[in-house]
Parts: structure tokens; C-alpha cells; sequence
């Protein structure tokens, strides 16, 4: 891999941000809206409840790290859609462009739009509600990572998901994490679920984050070989995705699709 | 299959070196190239080269496998037969290393217009790894008369003007191999007149091989040192454009295009077919 195209990727996305603040706001509008919204939620739920559950380190908390991983995603597609609606892949795959180096671009303008999203909602959280995710100490860094990496993975899929339907199939994007929310237990142990859901629950690598989060927060320190299942789980995942992404590329090499993606409806 | 460390056999080796020599002196080699879309035959086998320092014109109606061809030979299609070399380099198996020596511009692939065409410039210096990308933009700003665009999103120029913009991003690589798809399709006659000059200038002083496509058939005459007539996925002619008509009973080249383009392939007179 070379570094100047993978520059050349992330300067792309750096370059439209800069000259459209309706790219930027929506980065830090929408976290922001959640963390105030279930900040007030999690702030009455304490106010009400004698359960002894600490909802703003629960509850909030659960929505920051929800919120980060859905960043991270989105992070990675938008700046694959970008290329998909200015129709720029003839110039992007007709280019000494690796696939790796188009993906490591993407991943890093995720991670650097996906960073400016959780600087935003611990600034909010924090000043705002106390939440304290201080007391999460260095475990705070498993965690992330759990989620960053999958929120890579899910964004490569949904790219090379796009890459093979076609840009009408955007619309099957946006439901991903909504549809994945259910099974990770984000809000609620996974003991909650049915059987045949925690065994779902359980090939997500979220779900381990969200349960050692509580369990810490509820005083009961983590499960190391739980964190340690769902880093290989999301470090798999990604494999997986980048895999896909490389066989559907192929494919619409193969097949001519590569060269006439704009079309609104492909077989 | 032998992986890139095993030694070749020397009957293999001897077959590599002539193969070598035998491209030696060509921007791009095409042999045997076809492209089947389950029965349909979009380009079927053929064979061509485009010489260091020459410009070919690919001629052919609608629907004759021109851009089908070209796709190939940017990566962008993957023959379902045949190999491609560009500066000797294998593309099925080098495809970076070999489009690292090409570039091209193109009608159907604009520029993303939400850039400006500094920063297009940029990306795309970037994108084909241009090592002084910098002083290089600045160079072609002011060789395609760019430089008081240089902060207008290339969305918001004229046609003339992102087909200037296009031509500057093919040229960023300095590429061995042009691919040029109507380049001049935009332009005012003055401006193609500039154009066609300095593209002709590039091949007679860098030794870029051009591959030009184009429906104007006097520029095609004025501007290809050999031209490739294509149809149905087959080469029916080749030759100097100047003398090609003349040989085949045609006053002009746009005449012998028309006589090729509506006859069955089987009538042309000097065919051999």
C-alpha cells in the first residue's frame, strides 16, 4: 500500500467538510440531539425509580457507546456514498488505486468523523449530566476499540452491499444498526432475550461491551474473556467485509457493472 | 501454478524475453482481447498495439465495442479472453504497476463537481502517487489557461472548460498510455485546434502512446498517425487515416466510415473477409 492514494481518499472527504457545513453539522447534530434527549430521560428515570441502577452512567452511557458505533459506520459509508453519488468510480478504479488503500481511506475518515462525534457527546454528557465515564478508567479503551472495529466491519459491508445493488439500494443502509440494536442488548441484559436472540446477541461484538459496561457499572467488575471474544469477533468481522468488498469489486469487474454503476437499477 | 518466487522453466523464461522484445517500443499491447456478455460478443479477439510517441484513433459506430475495448484496457472490465500490456506490464496480473503508466479522460467520467479544480487536481495527483504534485498542478493550470478557475467547483464550469480540466488531470501522471474518449467533444473550434496541438505535441516529445476516440472524422485525420476501424467487436481496417479512404474506394475518412458502419461486414472491398 502506498500512502499518497490513501491520503488522497481521506483529503477527498477533508476537502468536501470544508466547503459544506451541511456535512459537518450532521456529525456532531444528531449525537448531540440523542445524549441531551436521554440525558433528561436517564436524569428523570433517576429522579423517580428506587431500583438502585444508575441510569445516567447506564442508560446514557449505553446511547454514547450506541451512538459512537453507528458514527464509526456511518463514517465509513458516507465517504463511500460520496463516490457513489458524484459517480466518481470510473476515475477512482480506472487509477493505480488499490482496494486496500480505497478502504484504509474510508476506515480513516470514519475514525476521524467518528472521533469528532464522541468528543462532542463526552463533552455533552459530562457537563451537561456528569455522566461518569471516568470510572469506566482504561476499560473504556476495550470497549471503544470493540465497537470501532465493528462499526469498520458495518460499514464495509454496507458499502460493498451498495457496491453490488446499486445506488437505489442506499436506502437498505440506514436500517443496519436499528435492525442490529434488538439483538446486542444496548439498553437491557442479554438475559433478557429469548433464547435463539442471545445466541445472535452473542455473535455481535457490541453485545459484550454493552454487558461489561453495566456489569462495571454495577459494581461487578468485567469479563476479560468476554472482551477478548468480541475483539476477535469484530477483527473477524472486518476480515470478513473487506473479503466481501474485495469479491463484489471483482465481480463488477468481471460483469462491466464497475463502469456503469450510476445506473439507478442493476440485476 | 507458480508462485512469483518459483524460477521459470527455460522454454518459459526464452517465450517471456521474446514476448519482451516483441513489445518492446509499444505503450499498450492488446492480443486476442474479447469480451462476451453470455451470448452477446461485445469485442471478439481482437488484437492491436498503440506504439510509444503514436496516436491511434479507435473508429467505429455506436455499439462497435470502442468503449467496451477501452474499459478493458483501464482495468475497469476484465476480458473474458486474451491479455493486456501497457509499458510491457501484464495488467490481469499488475493492474497497479501498469495503470500507474496510464491515464485518461473521458465524457461519460466527469470529475466530481463538488471539488474545485485545484482540489481535483490535487486528489487525483495524489490518487496516481505524482511525487511533485504540487509544481505539477501549477503546470497544467496554466497550460490548459486554468489557473482563474483554480477555486470554481468543477461542477460550475462550462463543458469546454471540464473537458480542459479533464485533459489536465489525464496529463498529472505523465502517463505512457493516453486513453482519450472524444476529447474535443466540448470545445469551441479554437480551443480544439490548441488541444489537438498539444496532444500531438505530447506523444512527438514524451513518447506517450495515444488511443483516441472520436466521431469527428477530420480530426481524427488531421490528429491519428493510424487509425483502427471497429466493428461489431472486430477490427475491419487499419492504417494511415490520410491514405486509408483512397485505398478503399472512399473520398474521406468520414465517407469510409459511413460505407463500413452500414455494410455487412462480409462486402467491404479490401477487407479480406
Amino acid at each position: 500500500m502506498k500512502l499518497r492514494p490513501i491520503a488522497a481518499i481521506v483529503l477527498r472527504q477533508l476537502y468536501l467538510m470544508r466547503s459544506s457545513p451541511t456535512r459537518v453539522l450532521p456529525l456532531i447534530a444528531w449525537v448531540a440531539i440523542d445524549i441531551v434527549l436521554w440525558g433528561f430521560i436517564s436524569r428523570y428515570l433517576d429522579s423517580v425509580t428506587s431500583s438502585g441502577i444508575n441510569f445516567i452512567a447506564s442508560l446514557l452511557g449505553a446511547v454514547l457507546f450506541w451512538d459512537f458505533f453507528t458514527r464509526v459506520m456511518m463514517g465509513v459509508t458516507m465517504a463511500f456514498f460520496e463516490d457513489v453519488w458524484s459517480r466518481n468510480f470510473i476515475n477512482l478504479f480506472a487509477s493505480p488505486l488499490l482496494i486496500s488503500e480505497y478502504l484504509t481511506g474510508l476506515v480513516l475518515t470514519g475514525i476521524a468523523t467518528s472521533l469528532l462525534g464522541l468528543v462532542v457527546m463526552l463533552l455533552l454528557a459530562t457537563m451537561l449530566f456528569g455522566l461518569p465515564w471516568l470510572s469506566l478508567g482504561l476499560l473504556l479503551l476495550p470497549l471503544l476499540l470493540i465497537l470501532f472495529m465493528f462499526g469498520i466491519a458495518l460499514g464495509i459491508l454496507a458499502s460493498a452491499m451498495v457496491l453490488r445493488l446499486g445506488p437505489a439500494s442506499e436506502w437498505l443502509v440506514w436500517p443496519i444498526p436499528a435492525l442490529l440494536s434488538p439483538f446486542v442488548g444496548a439498553f437491557y441484559p442479554l438475559s433478557t432475550l429469548p433464547a435463539w436472540m442471545r445466541a445472535v446477541g452473542h455473535a455481535l461484538p457490541p453485545s459484550y461491551v454493552f454487558e461489561s459496561m453495566r456489569s462495571v457499572v454495577a459494581g461487578h467488575g468485567y469479563s476479560g474473556s468476554g472482551l477478548s471474544l468480541g475483539s476477535a469477533l469484530a477483527a473477524l468481522d472486518i476480515l470478513l467485509a473487506a473479503w466481501l468488498f474485495t469479491g463484489i469489486y471483482r465481480q463488477a469487474v468481471r460483469t462491466g457493472l464497475l463502469a456503469r454503476h450510476s445506473a439507478e437499477s442493476v440485476s | 501454478m507458480a508462485s512469483l518466487d518459483t524460477p521459470l522453466p527455460a522454454a518459459a523464461t526464452a517465450a517471456a524475453a521474446a514476448a519482451s522484445a516483441a513489445d518492446a517500443g509499444y505503450a499498450l499491447r492488446a492480443r486476442g482481447l474479447a469480451k462476451h456478455y453470455g451470448a452477446t460478443v461485445a469485442v471478439d479477439g481482437i488484437a492491436f498495439g498503440v506504439r510509444r510517441g503514436e496516436i491511434v484513433g479507435l473508429l467505429g459506430p455506436n455499439g462497435a465495442g470502442k468503449t467496451t475495448t477501452i474499459n478493458m484496457v483501464l482495468g475497469l472490465l476484465q476480458p473474458s479472453a486474451g491479455s493486456i500490456q501497457i509499458e510491457g506490464i501484464d495488467l490481469a496480473s499488475h493492474r497497479s504497476q501498469a495503470l500507474a503508466h496510464t491515464n485518461f479522460a473521458a465524457v461519460y467520467a466527469a470529475l466530481p463537481g463538488n471539488l474545485t479544480v485545484y482540489q481535483n487536481l490535487r486528489f487525483f495527483s495524489l490518487l496516481y502517487n505524482v511525487a511533485a504534485g504540487a509544481s505539477r498542478i501549477e503546470q497544467l493550470l496554466a497550460e490548459f489557461d486554468l489557473q482563474r478557475l483554480r477555486a470554481t467547483r468543477s461542477g460550475l464550469l462550462s463543458s469546454g472548460e471540464q473537458t480542459r480540466l479533464a485533459l489536465a488531470k489525464a496529463l498529472l501522471n505523465s502517463p505512457r498510455l493516453l486513453l482519450l474518449d472524444e476529447p474535443t467533444a466540448s470545445l469551441d473550434p479554437s480551443a480544439a485546434v490548441l488541444v489537438r496541438a498539444r496532444i500531438r505535441a505530447l506523444a512527438a516529445d514524451s513518447g506517450c502512446g495515444i488511443l483516441w476516440t472520436s466521431h469527428n472524422m477530420y480530426e481524427v485525420e488531421e490528429t491519428c498517425d493510424r487509425v483502427l476501424f471497429l466493428s461489431r467487436g472486430r477490427i475491419l481496417l487499419e492504417g494511415d487515416p490520410k491514405r486509408l479512404p483512397h485505398a478503399h474506394g472512399a473520398t474521406t475518412l468520414e465517407e469510409l466510415f459511413i460505407r463500413l458502419a452500414r455494410e455487412p461486414l462480409e462486402q467491404q472491398p479490401g477487407t479480406g473477409r
